[in-house]
């Protein structure tokens, strides 16, 4: 490398350096210092997890997540295959509808769960229609973790599909000519093959589910999972020093998943978010 | 045609049924914006009504969104760009790392980043009421998306080849990164730059902390409408978001395929 690069490099990325410095690292390490200056000191840092309504609301929180992950995995897994493996007509549209909530953020995901299960949804209509009892089902845990798996959706789809297509068909072919059943198939060869890809969304959709706001905030302040507790100690408690404790612990929980699961497949994972 | 096997028509119909569940509440809210009286049904008539209504009164918000997702473009291409051309060059545990503590805004959630902002520029007060405080967020957070979809290029037509070829020929910087390095990468700016609007199109999660009631955005009007107001109306507010993303996502889609194919 030439000198003269060197000192064009520091140029180019001197900009970025300095606004990541100012807009994100000091004010990250500013909060850092607020999650400890409340009247608990750092010990807020822990009560996330030794205080009752704050270890329910994580609690809620991990469990809904991975809840969320492991019911967005087996549909997209079993579509995203699906899609993969064989051409139709029709396909492309079918594809085209699967990806177009992609691009939907939070707020918009929870409007979609009121127009199904709201007061004035879908579902409840229909129900009333059918046996004269109207289940509205949006404005609760389960609205959110039908809106998480509605969200999570098109972007797994998108990852299955795309180790799918990469995946060799002989493979499969030859364990069906030794006489290995389609479950088999599937459970000793497409999985085993996939399984980076299923790794990799699945830490996209887990730490979405943790940190996501948007959507819970649409359906109810009443629902108890860690980002809405963080914005209600920060509006209505004014109780920022444990707003930004709690936006820590959630923070590293998200940041891990997602370590962990590029550690675990490689470094092809980051291009999945 | 070729005989499906049944299993073949099972799959079909749970991908079919999963596509379903998520058309169904674009479709019903698309139809609740354009309806009389959704409460009535479809036979109240349809109507444009509930649409140009939320256009008039919240046409600010749609347009500082417009704004702020336009400048938020120009901030990661001049941002962005160069700093994938040093990532792409340097190429040594030192650039991983950097490109690791970049992901880092969309890694933490959204309402960690803006509590971060507010702590530290919260009392700067032209600037915490400015549009330019909403930028900072979603520049923070959309760089990375520009950053990835840059460099993925470059590494998949070995820019360096390419770069080392004008250098042997006597080529400047300059005239390097203008006429070789910017046009082969055109694919991957383009994807990142739809990406791009896309995303601050739709932020929420940030921006509904930093926004002040001066800088209200697409997304938070459109938060505000779900809770206050009518379903005509918050649907009528959904579709004018569909008219602004969709075609943003279908180009995106197609970018992805020019990648693909060239």
């Amino acid at each position: 490398m030439l000198r003269k690069d060197n000192k064009l490099h520091l140029l180019l990325i001197a900009p970025v350096a300095i606004s990541f410095l100012a807009f994100f690292l000091i004010p990250l390490a500013r909060l850092f210092l607020i999650g400890g200056s409340g009247e608990n000191g750092w010990l807020a840092y822990l009560s996330a997890f030794t205080e009752p309504r704050y270890i329910e609301s994580m609690l809620t929180t991990l469990l809904l997540s991975t809840l969320v992950t492991a019911v967005t995995l087996a549909i997209s897994g079993v579509a995203g295959v699906f899609l993969a493996r064989n051409q139709f007509k029709g396909h492309a549209a079918l594809t085209a509808m699967l990806t177009l909530p992609l691009a939907f953020p939070g707020v918009v995901i929870g409007f979609m769960i009121i127009m199904l299960g709201g007061r004035q949804g879908l579902v409840p209509t229909v129900t009333d229609w059918i046996s004269g009892e109207r289940i509205v089902f949006a404005y609760s845990l389960v609205g959110l973790f039908i809106g998480y798996v509605y969200f999570s959706i098109p972007r797994t789809i998108l990852t299955v599909m795309a180790a799918a297509e990469k995946l060799d068909p002989r493979l499969e072919e030859a364990a069906r000519s030794l006489g290995a059943k389609p479950l088999q198939v599937v459970a000793h060869v497409v999985v085993p093959a996939l399984y980076p890809a299923f790794l990799a969304a699945g830490a996209i959709c887990f730490a979405t589910a943790m940190g996501a706001f948007g959507t819970a905030f649409t359906l109810a302040t009443k629902i108890n999972v860690l980002p809405m507790v963080i914005y209600t100690e920060f509006t209505m408690q004014a109780n920022i020093a444990m707003a930004a404790a709690l936006s820590f612990v959630l923070g590293l929980i998200t940041w891990l998943a997602l370590a962990l699961a590029r550690s675990l497949t490689g470094a092809g994972v980051a291009a999945a978010a | 045609m070729m005989r499906r096997s049944k299993n073949f028509w099972l799959l079909l119909a749970f991908t079919a049924s999963v596509s379903i569940f998520l058309i169904l509440p674009v479709v019903l809210s698309v139809l609740a914006g354009l309806t009389k009286d959704y409460f009535v049904g479809l036979s109240s008539g349809l109507t444009l009504d509930w649409v140009i209504k939320v256009w008039t009164e919240y046409q600010r918000s749609i347009l500082l969104s417009v704004g702020i997702a336009l400048a938020c473009l120009v901030c990661s291409l001049l941002l962005g760009v160069p700093a994938a051309y040093v990532l792409f060059k340097r190429n040594s545990g030192w650039s991983r790392a950097a490109e690791e503590l970049m992901m880092m805004p969309v890694a933490l959630p959204g309402i960690a980043t803006a509590l971060a902002l507010i702590a530290t520029y919260g009392a700067v007060g032209e600037f915490r009421t400015h549009w330019t405080f909403i930028l900072v967020g979603h520049v923070l957070f959309t760089l990375p998306f520009m950053v990835r979809s840059v460099l993925a290029v470059m590494h998949s037509i070995e820019l360096n080849v390419l770069e080392e070829g004008a250098r042997s020929l006597g080529a400047s910087f300059t005239q390097r990164f203008f006429s070789v390095t910017l046009p082969n990468c055109a694919p991957g700016i383009l994807a990142g730059s739809l990406m791009v609007l896309t995303l601050s199109m739709g932020e929420f999660n940030m921006t509904l902390l930093l926004h002040t009631p001066f800088t209200q955005t697409l997304p938070v009007g459109l938060a505000d409408a779900y809770a206050s107001l009518r379903i005509e109306v918050a649907s009528a507010y959904t579709v004018i978001f569909f008219l602004i993303i969709v075609p943003l996502l279908i180009a995106m889609q197609a970018a992805k395929r020019l990648t693909r194919t060239s």
